[in-house]
C-alpha cells in the first residue's frame, strides 16, 4: 500500500511538504488531479500518479502542459468533482490564461491550484513571486509555513473553494515543498469506488462572452469581499500582541521569525501577525494589529506583497505605524531568506544589540573546485551534442552557429567543453527564439529541445517556423522520459511501465514528417551513421528536425531495476 | 544547545544524503523530539553539491545559517570544507575522507586540493573532528554505497545528538528496504565503532 494511504487518522508521519499536500487532498476527497511536473512541485504529481493506479476513485494524469492540466482540473470541478492541479511557479505563467478567466466562471466542487515558488532559483530560470497571481486573478490564497500546515491547509482549501465557488491558490516555496517534518494525519476519504460528476449546462455562467464576463466579474468581486471577511477571522491568521514592535510574516518566514524572536530573547516584547490566508488581504485584522504597534517589521521572501498591503491599510486607517521591510532596506527583495538574516533584521527593528554568530576560521581553505551539475555518465544528450558539434565543425559552422536551448537536463549543454546553449527563456523557447534569430541574423541556427518540452510548448513555434518560412534545425533530444523532474511519462515514450502500455505512442518524427518538415531520426550512440544522417539537414540550414532517440540512462536503469 | 540542535549534512548528488537525513528524522519522531529538515531536489542532484539541514528540538527554521550548525556531517571531504562557515566554532565534524572528484577536475578545468594538510588543519579549527575511511568501512560492510549509513553510525557513536542508538537502528529498519537491511546494519555498526575507538 502507498505510504500516504497506510497512515491512519491521528498517526504522526515524517512527511515532505509536497507529500503532506497529497495527504491533505486525499483527506479532502480529491477525485481528479492533473499536472505537468516541475521542481519544486514534482512529488505532488508523482504521488498522485502512483496513487491513482491503486485507487479506483482517483483519476490523475500528467497533462501535456500546465495550461491543459488547469483546464482538466477546472472542468472536473465544474462537473462537481473535487480537483487539484499543481505546478512550479513558472508553470502558472503557462496556465495563467485559463486561470484568470476561471476566477470569473468559478467552480462547483472544490478546486485547488498549487503553485510551488522557488526563491533563490534552486532549479528555475527566475524567482517570480506568484502571490501576485492571487491579486491579479482575485482568487483566495493560502500560504503554509510547514508540512503540517500544508496538509491542513489543503484540506481547508477544498472547503473554502466550494464555499466561494472559486479555485483556491495554495502557494508554497522550496523550503516548504521540500521541508520534511512531522505531520498528524487526518481521516482519508473513501476511494474504493469511482464517482462520476455531472455537468449542468448554464451558458450564463460557463461561457464568458462579454455580457456574461461583465456579470461574472462583479460576482468575483462580491466573493472577494466574502473571502476577505473569512481571512479576517481565519485561524490561519494569528495575532499575538505583546509589545510596541510588531512583526508580520507569512509562509516559511514564519519559522525564521519564531526562531529569531526566541533566540533574541524578545518573546515578551514583540507582537506577531502570522498570516497563512493572505489573499484577499485581511485588512481589518491588519488594521487592528498595526494600531497596537509603533513599527512593524515585515518578513516575507521576494516581493513586498504583505509590506505594501500593510502600507495601504496604514494609509486607509490614518495610522502612523512605520512599516519596515524591503523599501527601507531591512530585508532583500531577492533570494530566499535564512534564519540569521531575519535575526539581524529583527534586532535592527527592535533596536537591540546583535552580532551574528562567530564562524570557524576558514582563511586557510584554498579555492575549492566547483561542482556544477553535469550530464550523467553515459547520458545520450552528450552524445547528441558531440555528433552535432562534429558535423558543424566539418562544415566550418561550429562558431558561427547560434544554439537556442530549452528547459531540461540538456540545458547543461551550456557547460564546457560542449558550450552548445546560447539562449533560453522558458519551456519551448528554443523553437520560438530560433524563429526570431532566423529573421534577425544570418547566423546558422541549431536549436535543442527535449521530448517532453517539445510536446509541452515546442509544437506551436515549429508550426510557426514552417508557415513563416524560418530556417533552423531543431534537435529533439528524445530520451523516453521527462528526466530532470524524476522520470514522468511522455507521449513518445517507448520504454514504459505496464499500466501505460495501452496508451498510444506518439512519434515525434512521424509528427514532424506529417507536417512536411524534413526529419531524420538518429541513434546518438551510433556516431558515424548519425553524422551521415544529419549532415544534409545541417548543411542546408533550412527548417529541419533531428530526433535523437535513446533512453535516459537513469530511467533505463530504474525501469529495469 | 539545550534549546535545539542543528545538523548540517553535505555531500554529492547520488551519495544517499536524503536517506541519511530521513533516518535521523524518523529516529527523532520515534523519540518524540520535534524535527524539521529541508532537502535539495531537482537539478542539483545531477552530480552537484547536495545538503540537508536537520533541526531538532525547539528550532523551527528548516535551514541553517552561517555559524549555526552544531554538527557537520560530510560524505565528501571537500564538501566539509565548503560548508565549514555554516558551523559554530564549537561544532563537531564527522567526515568521510574519500574524495569524489568533480567532473570539472577530471576535465582539467579546476584542481582538487591536497587533502592531508587540510584535514590536519581542520582538526585544530574545530574541537571535535572525526575522520573516517568511509569507503573502506562501507565496502567492509558489503557495498561502497553504504557510505551514508557508515556516517550515520558515526554520528550516533559521537553522541552529539539526544537520540538513542536504538532509535537510529529502529529508524533504519523502517526506512531501508528489507533486502538491504543487514548490509546497512553492518555499515551503521562499523561507523559507530570507528568513532568510539577514535574517542
Amino acid at each position: 500500500m502507498h505510504p500516504l494511504l497506510s497512515a491512519k487518522e491521528g498517526e504522526r508521519r515524517l512527511l515532505l511538504g509536497n507529500e503532506a499536500i497529497v495527504r491533505g487532498a486525499l483527506e479532502a476527497g480529491v477525485r481528479v488531479g492533473a499536472a505537468y511536473p516541475g521542481t519544486p512541485s514534482s512529488e505532488i504529481g508523482n504521488h498522485l500518479f502512483t496513487l491513482s493506479r491503486e485507487l479506483p476513485g482517483l483519476y490523475f494524469e500528467f497533462s501535456i502542459n500546465e495550461k491543459v492540466a488547469m483546464e482538466v482540473a477546472a472542468a472536473a470541478a465544474a462537473a462537481g468533482l473535487r480537483s487539484l492541479t499543481c505546478m512550479k511557479h513558472v508553470g502558472l505563467n503557462v496556465a495563467a490564461d485559463p486561470f484568470l478567466t476561471l476566477a470569473y466562471v468559478g467552480v462547483k466542487a472544490g478546486m485547488v491550484v498549487v503553485t510551488a515558488d522557488d526563491p533563490s532559483c534552486h532549479s528555475s530560470q527566475n524567482e517570480q513571486d506568484n502571490r501576485y497571481y492571487a491579486r491579479l486573478s482575485g482568487v483566495p490564497m493560502l500560504e503554509p509555513a510547514t508540512p503540517e500546515e500544508a496538509r491542513a491547509m489543503t484540506l481547508y482549501a477544498f472547503e473554502l473553494s466550494e464555499r466561494l465557488e472559486l479555485p483556491v491558490l495554495l502557494r508554497t516555496t522550496t523550503r516548504v515543498s521540500h521541508a520534511r517534518s512531522v505531520v498528524t494525519c487526518g481521516k482519508l476519504a473513501d476511494y474504493f469506488r469511482s464517482e462520476k460528476g455531472r455537468f449542468e449546462k448554464d451558458p450564463g455562467r460557463w461561457i464568458p462572452v462579454p455580457a456574461v464576463a461583465r456579470k461574472r466579474h462583479r460576482v468575483l468581486l462580491e466573493r472577494m469581499r466574502e473571502a476577505e471577511e473569512l481571512a479576517n477571522r481565519s485561524p490561519w491568521n494569528r495575532m499575538e500582541k505583546r509589545g510596541p514592535v510588531g512583526i508580520a510574516a507569512s509562509g516559511v518566514s514564519v519559522n525564521y521569525v519564531l526562531d529569531a524572536v526566541r533566540e533574541l530573547g524578545l518573546s515578551d516584547r514583540v507582537s506577531l501577525l502570522l498570516l497563512g490566508f493572505t489573499h484577499p488581504f485581511p485588512r481589518r485584522l491588519a488594521a487592528e494589529f498595526l494600531s497596537g504597534v509603533e513599527r512593524c517589521l515585515v518578513v516575507e521572501e521576494l516581493e513586498p506583497y504583505l509590506e505594501e498591503a500593510l502600507k495601504v491599510v496604514a494609509a486607509e486607517e490614518g495610522l502612523s505605524t512605520r512599516i519596515l521591510g524591503k523599501a527601507e532596506g531591512y530585508l532583500p527583495r531577492y533570494h530566499e531568506f535564512h534564519p540569521g538574516l531575519v535575526k539581524e533584521a529583527l534586532a535592527r527593528a527592535a533596536e537591540i544589540e546583535y552580532s551574528p554568530p562567530e564562524t570557524p576560521d576558514t582563511s586557510w581553505i584554498p579555492e575549492l573546485p566547483p561542482r556544477p551539475p553535469t550530464l550523467c555518465p553515459g547520458c545520450p544528450h552528450r552524445e547528441t551534442y558531440r555528433v552535432v558539434k562534429e558535423v558543424l565543425r566539418e562544415l566550418g559552422e561550429e562558431e558561427n552557429t547560434v544554439y537556442p536551448t530549452d528547459i531540461g537536463c540538456y540545458t547543461l549543454g551550456l557547460l564546457p567543453p560542449l558550450k552548445m546553449a546560447d539562449y533560453l527563456l522558458c519551456m519551448g523557447s528554443s523553437a520560438g527564439s530560433a524563429c526570431g534569430f532566423s529573421v534577425a541574423t544570418d547566423q546558422r541556427i541549431v536549436a535543442f529541445i527535449g521530448d517532453s518540452t517539445f510536446f509541452h510548448a515546442g509544437i506551436p513555434p515549429l508550426i510557426n517556423a514552417l508557415y513563416q518560412g524560418h530556417r533552423f534545425t531543431l534537435v529533439v533530444l528524445d530520451n523516453d522520459t521527462t528526466a530532470m523532474t524524476g522520470h514522468q511519462p511522455v507521449p513518445s515514450q517507448e520504454l514504459r511501465p505496464e499500466p501505460l502500455k495501452e496508451k498510444p505512442v506518439i512519434s515525434i518524427a512521424k509528427f514532424c514528417e506529417g507536417l512536411g518538415i524534413p526529419t531524420v531520426e538518429i541513434n546518438p550512440y551510433k556516431k558515424k551513421e548519425a553524422a551521415e544522417a544529419i549532415r544534409p539537414l545541417l548543411s542546408s540550414g533550412k527548417l529541419g528536425v533531428i530526433v535523437s532517440k535513446a533512453p535516459c540512462v537513469l530511467y533505463r536503469a530504474k525501469f529495469k531495476g | 544547545m539545550a534549546q535545539g540542535f542543528r545538523v548540517l549534512a553535505v555531500g554529492v548528488g547520488g551519495q544517499g544524503i536524503l536517506l541519511f537525513s530521513r533516518v535521523i528524522g524518523e529516529a527523532a519522531l520515534l523519540e518524540g523530539l520535534p524535527v524539521a529538515m529541508s532537502e535539495v531536489h531537482g537539478m542539483a542532484q545531477r552530480g552537484g553539491v547536495v545538503e540537508t539541514s536537520i533541526v531538532l528540538g525547539e528550532v523551527k527554521s528548516p535551514y541553517i545559517s552561517p555559524g549555526e550548525a552544531d554538527v557537520l556531517v560530510a560524505l565528501e571531504p571537500v564538501e566539509a570544507l565548503r560548508a565549514l562557515s555554516r558551523c559554530r566554532r564549537e561544532a563537531t565534524a564527522i567526515l568521510s575522507i574519500d574524495p569524489v572528484v568533480p567532473q570539472v577536475v577530471k576535465d582539467g578545468l579546476a584542481t582538487y586540493p591536497e587533502l592531508p594538510p587540510l584535514l590536519e588543519k581542520l582538526r585544530t579549527v574545530l574541537p571535535r573532528v572525526y575522520l573516517l575511511s568511509g569507503e573502506d568501512l562501507a565496502r567492509k560492510a558489503g557495498s561502497a554505497k553504504a557510505l551514508n549509513v557508515v556516517l550515520l553510525g558515526a554520528l550516533a557513536g559521537s553522541g552529539t545528538l539526544p537520540l538513542a542508538k536504538e532509535a537510529f537502528l529502529e529508524a533504519l529498519r523502517r526506512v531501508v528496504k528489507p533486502a538491504y537491511l543487514d548490509l546497512n546494519l553492518r555499515a551503521f555498526d562499523l561507523g559507530y565503532q570507528a568513532v568510539l575507538s577514535a574517542q
